[in-house]
Order: structure tokens, then C-alpha cells, then sequence
């Protein structure tokens, strides 16, 4: 199983050490992966997205023309990459930020409120990992466990004190229904 | 072996020369190639290394050449129109014959262009860029692991042939990142270097690092020498990768990241019973000739495929020379050709008779 993973959203938003974080569990999960970052002349509040691949086959190209999942973090990003969803595959979006829907009807579509939910564990950076939990809970493509390693290992030590929010946050986002 | 790390292809470029035993870095700021000077900055410093962000690319060139001709291992990294600016020291570097490592993180043009990944670069750095007969010795890596290895061996290569060598990779191969697994110790070719001007101690005559040879026929001379390298050099330095190349309907190449989009259309057009092989050459100069030689007359046909408007396909024809027909598809800008394009193609040239 290989999952083809494109996260976008707006610059600041963490898109980039989203992935980083997906990728990272990855491999101390034992799996191939790959981590390709969009490096155009991107800057806060412009556009942001990044291709992740986790799977236990090789990586062949690392940019992805099939995602089994696109995570929307704004509307101009659902947009540009719901094409990219092959048929059954996952759409997820932040509903707080998304307000449109993706005119694909042959995926499965979760919107989750994630930056009101972010808001009330008293963080906004928050939502982004409240998106993952719901991947982590839709795709088992990373374990738990190893998330909260790669948290540790990517995040600089001054911010490691989030991490017991961080880890309450993707719970929250596995069990929103 | 030790464990798998996380890393961008930029920082393994630094991390794989320092463990080459590169001790010098010179360089000056370009996107997509950046943090390999971050990473030297960093680095040099904790290991009594020397780092220089030179006022320019022509400046950081020439440095090379300098501490080169001391016989250290040095390196040097730009993106595409900072290699430009670096030409005419690479040719003095060639005809001097000293050994450096060149990195050229690619980025698309022409001119100042943008700051996507091209390979659009092939023409300047395999058919030279600077003025008169030389090679360089052009590796190009298509993952993260495999570029690791590459910078370690241009370092040997350099010392062995006296050469000037390349990475010549495409900006998503310094911003992406996959797993590296570091060898618990490299294997260094430790080449004496008598040439090398590190002082005479008054026991020897000087040693001269030049590149002006004004009598015809003592140029001459030195070209033909340079000539003898690069037949030896074509000898034992070709490196290539062929996958299901036997018996396919088509054969198509590409190198880089580039190869990578076709392995994955290998595995598409396989579902659609068409068998496409892969010639991904690793070394560009010297060119896997011979691989296209070996296969030139199975398939229906050979397409080539870069992020270029048609550079490398020129020595594929060469290579195939008449006997089979080589279609070409390219994309510039920054665009990158897709699956689905590519496919198209490689459907196309299966259903010919």
C-alpha cells in the first residue's frame, strides 16, 4: 500500500512541517518515504503544499499525479488539487477555512472544523495536527507512537512543551465525527 | 551501516562531501541550492573546515581553483545561472586539471528564469559551457540515497583523473527529502598529489599550476594528454542503470527526477501489456552509449523525456544513430512532464508496426 499524500493550504500555515511530520513517523515506521516540498516563490498568505509518500514499496516519482489523499487547508487548494484524487480516495479539509465543496463525488469527503477546534484547546497551530489525527485515524498510515517521535525529533526543544497538546489535538481530530 | 535519516538532498550534498573529506567550500547564494552553504556555514566551523560565501559566483570559482591546486578537496554549489558566471574558471580548472566538485542544483531558464527545477543544464555543464575542448566528468543522481554515494565518488573521481566533476541535479533533488543511510566509513582513493603546490621546502623545483600554454604545439601537446584522460576516463567511469530493458516495446530515457516519473509509467503501461524498458544514464559525460547500442534495433521505438526543450536527446540519436526512431518530450518552466503525458506517448509508439 502506498499512500500518495498532497497537503496544501496557505503559507504559515505549517503545511511543509505537516508532511514533515507524516514522512518522518514514516520512516521510523519502517516505511519508504518521501517528502517533496512546492519551493516556488511561496510566502505568507500565498500558497503552500507539499507530496508525501509512505508506503512499503519503493518510491518511484516522488511527485504525485494519483493522491490517495489530498488534505485542503483553503479553498484555492481544494480547488488546484482535487483533479489529483484518484477515484475512492480521501479528501479531508479544514471546514473553518474551506467554505466550498469539492465537486468531485466519487471520494470520500471529511470536513473537520479544525481551527474552531484548534481555538478551544487554546492554540490555532493546532489545527494542523487535528487534520492529521484524522488521517493517522482514516489510513493508519503512520503509528501514533512514532508521530509523537517524529514531533520530538523535528520540533526544536524550546516548543517541546506543546507536545502533550499537539498529541490531545490529534486525538481530537481521529475521534471528530 | 548506520541508522536512516530524514533529509533534504541539499544538506546531503554537504553532509557527503564533509564526509569525502571535503575540508573547503566556496560558494555564494542561489535558490534552489542555498542550504548547502547553510550547511557548510555550520559545519566547516565545528570541524576546522573552511567556509567562504564569496562576493560572487566568479569569485567562489576561483577560490576553488586556488585551494584545488594545493591538492585539498574542495567543492563548490550554484543553481544554473550562478554555474553560468562560474564557466570560464571551469574551463581554466579543466585545462589546469584539477581536481573539484561542482554542484549544479538546476533551476529553469534561460536568463535569470525562475527557481523551479529544469534540466535545462545538460547542454552547459556535459557539452562544456566554457571556451575549448574539455569534459567533465557528469553524474546524475535520481534519489536522495543515491546522490549521497555519487558526491562521495566525484570526490574520488576528481583525484584519480586530475578533473574537474559534476552533480548535475534538478532543484526537486536538493529540496526534496527521503531516507539516507551514511556508511559507517567511506572509502577514500587517496591519490598522491606531487603536483600540488604546497611549498618546495627547498627540495624540489616548483610545482606550476597554469593554464596559458602559448606555443602551438606545446598546447597541442596538452590537449592531446587532455584527450588520452577523457578516452580513459569514457573506459572506466561510464555508469548507467537499464531496467526491463529486454524485450520491451519501447524503450524510454530520462535521467534524475525524471527518471523516476517514467519507472512509475513502467509499472502503468505494464497494466496495459505494453513492456517499456528504462535507459536512466547515471554518468552523462561519459555517455552509456553502449547501452543504447546494446538495445538500439529491439524496441519500436525510443522516446526521451526531460524537464528541457530537448538537450540529452541529442546524444541519444547520436548513440542510436539512425537505427531506431528516437520521439522526444519535454516540458521547461519549471513544469514537470507527467504519467499521464508520457504514457500517451509510449502508447503511441507501441501501436507501430
Amino acid at each position: 500500500m502506498m499512500n500518495q499524500i498532497i497537503l496544501a493550504g496557505f503559507g504559515g500555515q505549517g503545511i511543509l512541517s505537516m508532511g514533515h511530520f507524516i514522512a518522518h513517523a514514516g520512516l521510523l515506521d519502517g516505511k519508504n518515504v518521501s517528502w517533496l516540498p512546492s519551493y516556488g516563490p511561496e510566502k505568507r498568505g500565498g500558497t503552500a503544499n507539499c507530496h508525501v509518500i509512505v508506503g512499503d514499496e519503493e518510491v518511484g516519482s516522488p511527485i504525485i499525479s494519483n493522491a490517495s489523499v489530498l488534505i485542503a487547508m483553503n479553498g484555492p487548494s481544494l480547488e488546484k488539487f482535487e483533479s489529483l484524487v484518484e477515484p475512492g480516495g480521501i479528501i479531508i479539509t479544514d471546514k473553518s477555512l474551506v467554505p466550498v465543496k469539492p465537486t468531485r463525488t466519487d471520494v470520500k469527503l471529511y470536513e473537520i472544523p479544525a481551527t474552531e477546534m484548534a481555538y478551544e484547546l487554546g492554540n490555532a497551530t493546532y489545527a494542523g495536527v487535528i487534520i492529521l489525527g484524522k488521517l493517522i485515524a482514516l489510513t493508519d498510515v503512520v503509528s501514533t507512537e512514532n508521530f509523537e517521535v517524529a514531533l520530538r525529533s523535528i520540533l526544536k526543544p524550546s516548543k517541546h512543551f506543546m507536545i502533550p497538546e499537539e498529541m490531545k489535538a490529534l486525538q481530537r481530530g481521529a475521534e471528530y465525527v | 551501516m548506520s541508522e536512516k535519516l530524514l533529509m533534504k538532498g541539499n544538506e546531503v550534498i554537504a553532509e557527503a562531501a564533509l564526509r569525502a573529506g571535503c575540508r573547503h567550500y566556496f560558494g555564494y547564494p542561489i535558490t534552489p541550492q542555498t542550504e548547502v552553504a547553510h550547511y557548510m556555514a555550520k559545519k566547516m566551523e565545528q570541524i576546522g573546515g573552511v567556509f567562504v560565501q564569496a562576493e560572487s559566483e566568479v569569485a567562489a570559482i576561483n577560490m576553488v581553483y586556488g585551494a584545488a591546486s594545493t591538492g585539498k578537496r574542495v567543492m563548490t554549489s550554484s543553481s544554473s545561472p550562478g554555474i553560468s558566471l562560474k564557466q570560464e574558471g571551469i574551463s581554466y580548472s579543466a585545462c589546469a586539471e584539477l581536481p573539484m566538485v561542482i554542484v549544479d542544483v538546476v533551476r529553469c531558464g534561460p536568463g535569470l528564469g525562475g527557481i523551479l527545477p529544469a534540466q535545462c543544464d545538460y547542454f552547459q555543464i556535459v557539452k562544456g559551457g566554457g571556451h575549448g575542448d574539455y569534459n567533465l566528468v557528469v553524474f546524475a543522481p535520481s534519489s536522495i540515497q543515491e546522490l549521497y554515494e555519487l558526491v562521495v565518488h566525484a570526490f574520488n573521481v576528481a583525484d584519480q583523473y586530475r578533473n574537474p566533476v559534476v552533480i548535475l541535479g534538478d532543484g526537486y533533488l536538493g529540496q526534496m527529502m527521503e531516507a539516507v543511510e551514511f556508511k559507517d566509513e567511506e572509502v577514500i582513493n587517496k591519490v598522491e598529489k606531487p603536483w600540488a603546490t604546497v611549498g618546495t621546502n627547498m627540495e624540489r623545483e616548483h610545482n606550476v599550476i597554469t593554464s596559458i600554454y602559448i606555443e602551438a604545439d606545446v598546447l597541442e601537446a596538452h590537449n592531446n594528454k587532455l584527450q588520452a584522460k577523457y578516452r580513459a576516463i569514457e573506459a572506466n567511469e561510464t555508469m548507467v542503470e537499464e531496467f526491463n530493458c529486454e524485450g520491451a516495446d519501447v524503450i524510454v530515457t530520462a535521467y534524475g527526477t525524471v527518471a523516476r516519473i517514467v519507472k512509475n509509467v513502467i509499472k502503468d503501461a505494464a497494466k496495459e501489456g505494453i513492456k517499456v524498458g528504462l535507459i536512466r544514464p547515471i554518468t552523462l559525460w561519459p555517455f552509456p552509449k553502449a547501452s543504447f547500442e546494446k538495445y538500439a534495433e529491439t524496441p519500436k521505438g525510443f522516446l526521451c523525456v526531460e524537464m528541457s526543450a530537448g538537450q540529452m536527446v541529442e546524444d541519444v540519436r547520436l548513440a542510436i544513430n539512425g537505427k531506431n526512431s528516437v520521439d522526444f518530450h519535454g516540458r521547461t518552466g519549471g513544469n514537470v512532464p507527467s504519467q499521464k503525458d508520457i504514457m500517451a506517448i509510449v502508447r503511441e509508439i507501441a501501436a507501430r508496426k
